[in-house]
């Protein structure tokens, strides 16, 4: 298990995705198993760096493990208490000119990825993606 | 991330190679705004193009409804297998022009 703990700027974005890739080239990942992570790690990341501490500053804790072929990223943050999960998915039907982009992050994350899961706990947002490598 | 333009009279053609991320979009987006003055059609050449997150969607989006508000179309080619799911998983793909 290896923890990055970074402030939650956006910023710190291509730090997360390095630290992300050179773990998942150590575990010798698919290409497209990489990309589909980088852009979950990517929207969860943003999310966090924009909403968790409004106006203060606060860090952003990612942890990485392998367990059985399974990449498990953990995110976790002291912000706000917020389940992305809870929100409703946007309306994939609508027309370019009715569409809206909120909510979008969050969707694509729960397609791609194998499993996600959210908890709060002793005030820390605690957020967790599975993917198989 | 680079963005090759080609301006053939109403006609615009962008190549993107590289990423198109939180980073870079919002130099995509003031490319294409630099170009875009009395555009009906645009390509969006994707062949290059490893990889596409919601920040790029949001560019993509803006485009389709500036081509919609002037009655022109955007078509978007040769795109790669994790692009095209990311375009199926949020239903771009039904909404965009794709070949």
């Amino acid at each position: 298990m290896v923890k990055f703990i970074v402030p939650a700027e956006i910023e710190q974005l291509d730090k997360v995705l390095s630290f992300i890739d050179g773990m998942l080239d150590k575990s010798e990942c698919s290409v497209k198993s990489k990309l589909q992570i980088d852009v979950a790690v990517e929207e969860i990341f943003v999310n966090i760096a924009s909403y968790a501490y409004g106006n203060q500053k606060g860090n952003a804790e990612i942890e990485y493990q392998l367990n059985d072929n399974s990449a498990v990223i953990t995110f976790t943050d002291s912000g706000e208490k917020y389940n992305p999960l809870e929100r409703d998915e946007p309306d994939v039907t609508l027309s370019a000119d009715e569409r809206e982009i909120g909510g979008l992050g969050i969707l694509m994350v729960r397609k791609s990825m194998d499993d996600i899961k959210y908890s709060y706990e002793n005030g820390k947002n605690i957020l967790t993606i599975y993917k198989s490598i | 991330m680079n963005i090759e333009k080609i301006i053939n009279g109403t006609e615009l053609t962008l190549i993107f190679e590289g990423r198109l991320d939180t980073n870079t979009s919002k130099q995509a987006e003031e490319s294409i705004k630099d170009s875009i003055e009395g555009i009906q059609n645009i390509t969006m050449d994707f062949g290059k193009l490893v990889y596409v997150s919601s920040a790029g969607l949001r560019v993509i989006l803006s485009v389709q409804k500036k081509m919609n508000a002037v009655g022109g179309e955007l078509v978007i080619t040769n795109v790669n297998d994790v692009i095209m799911e990311v375009f199926e998983i949020t239903g771009f793909s039904d909404m965009l022009t794709i070949k």
